[in-house]
């Protein structure tokens, strides 16, 4: 497809790196199941018109990185800095959406945060190069979360060419609009196998208070008053005795949790049980067997 | 399967003989059928439904329990789901062993642990063209005691039996 317009917006995984720190590929470490440089592409997908992989050389074969499409280091050295100039090289006329493979805890609403500022950033100065967070920590441009606009090449080259290797050190030098975040830990990177474990413990569980889906059973009176067999719920309950009184206050049901037992996942359980996504619930009623 | 349920009339015969053993000298069985009359209403028909998945695990636990608590040879119950009509046998336990008493004490074990505990629910029809869940609909209702003062039981759901406070009148 030829490139439309400077506004075309491409998207950019960073995944060259040496992960010297965490002793593992970074962009093969998992959540949830899913490779971070597999999760970091579907976030960007949602976001740009088309999403590459940057890798060195030597990793085009790496089957974590070979499922996308990529774009290899056309200029020599090492770092980020290269991966932007070689995407911005390899399509001279878009702007790109960089984010960097250690970045677990961004999100949708961070990047859109991001894209609506680039674009009064832009309307206000057609000279800006990127579109930055700020960091929490110290203030400066978090260069690997950013939008890179395509006149930010000479420019990039020109600082490469003398010495120049840290595009943070770029950034605060040249015309970059800096926000605040939008989200706390948004940014926050893991490189370090603990970084990681915190990471996963976090990503892996369902956050209390996040939605779950829940398959709920009924029976007898429980079914004529709700009206249905079952019924699949997103729920934020933490437990059976919170989901009955959601559902208690949607169907009107004329018992109490204190009149019913509860089964979750095919046998009885406490009613102060945790519940978790992809649970079926079943409510039981006073029985009348014989 | 120590536990099962049928939709169809249980077959007493072939339940008995899953029960035969020659060292057992008895067999002693409990036959639970569809009254006419209960809590002074005229009932007409009934209907029984199951959380099947989890009743067959919780009869099957009972029946075990009866089979390590008393030394009988063997023990079964099949219950009845859907439609019944007057008369008709709702459940059936079975026990066979060496001696009367156990098998009298684990047949009485089996029966009343299967209607305190197994997910079965009972819905009565009358003649009155009412209908209810029995142990649900009344409970709910009111939970505490019968209108007009009667000395009626404090409700209490660890029984079992239909009770007779705060039915709705027929009419």
């Amino acid at each position: 497809m030829p490139e439309a317009s400077a506004q075309r917006l491409l998207g950019l995984v960073l995944a060259g790196g040496a992960s010297s720190r965490m002793r593992r590929d970074k962009a093969s470490l998992a959540y949830g199941g899913r490779t971070q440089l597999d999760r970091a592409a579907e976030l960007l997908a949602r976001h740009a018109a088309a999403v590459f992989v940057s890798v060195r050389a030597d990793q085009v074969n790496d089957p974590v990185r070979a499922r996308h499409a990529l774009i290899v280091d056309s200029v020599d050295g090492g770092g980020p800095m290269v991966g932007i100039r070689s995407a911005l090289a390899a399509h001279p006329q878009a702007a790109w959406l960089v984010i960097a493979c250690d970045l677990p805890f961004l999100s949708d609403r961070v990047l859109a945060a991001l894209l609506a500022e680039r674009g009064r950033a832009l309307a206000a100065d057609p000279g800006l190069m990127a579109t930055a967070y700020r960091s929490t920590h110290d203030g400066l441009p978090e260069p690997l979360c950013a939008v890179w606009e395509p006149r930010a090449a000479a420019a990039l080259a020109e600082y490469h060419a003398g010495g120049g290797h840290c595009p943070r050190k770029f950034l605060m030098r040249h015309a970059a609009r800096l926000i605040d975040p939008v989200e706390r830990q948004a940014l926050d990177n893991v490189n370090t196998p603990e970084e990681y474990a915190d990471a996963s413990r976090t990503l892996d569980a369902p956050a209390a208070g996040h939605p779950m889906q829940i398959k709920i059973q009924y029976y007898a009176l429980m079914r004529e008053q709700a009206g249905r067999s079952t019924e699949t719920v997103d729920s934020a309950a933490a437990t059976p005795a919170d989901l009955y009184g959601e559902l208690r206050a949607r169907h009107g049901f004329t018992l109490s949790h204190e009149q019913l037992k509860v089964a979750v996942n095919g046998d009885f359980a406490d009613w102060s049980r945790r519940l978790r996504d992809g649970d079926a619930v079943v409510f039981i009623p006073p029985v009348a067997g014989g | 399967m120590r536990f099962r349920f049928t939709d169809a009339a249980i077959d007493v015969g072939a339940a008995r003989r899953e029960l035969l053993d020659l060292g057992a000298g008895g067999y002693v069985s409990f036959e639970g059928w569809v009254r006419d009359q209960n809590e002074g209403q005229a009932v007409t028909r009934l209907e029984y439904e199951a959380f099947q998945e989890l009743a067959v695990k919780e009869g099957g636990r009972i029946v075990a329990e009866a089979l390590a608590r008393f030394p009988v040879k063997h023990a079964l119950c099949v219950h009845r789901v859907g439609e019944l009509a007057l008369g008709d046998l709702a459940v059936w336990v079975g026990v066979s062993s060496a001696h009367r008493g156990e098998a009298f004490e684990a047949c009485r074990y089996i029966i009343d642990e299967v209607k305190h505990r197994v997910p079965i629910w009972k819905k009565e029809h009358y003649r009155s063209g009412d209908s209810g869940w029995v142990n649900c609909e009344r409970c709910a209702a009111a939970p505490r005691a019968v209108a007009g003062g009667s000395s009626a039981p404090v409700h209490d759901h660890a029984h079992s039996h239909a009770h007779a406070h705060d039915r709705r009148d027929p009419d």
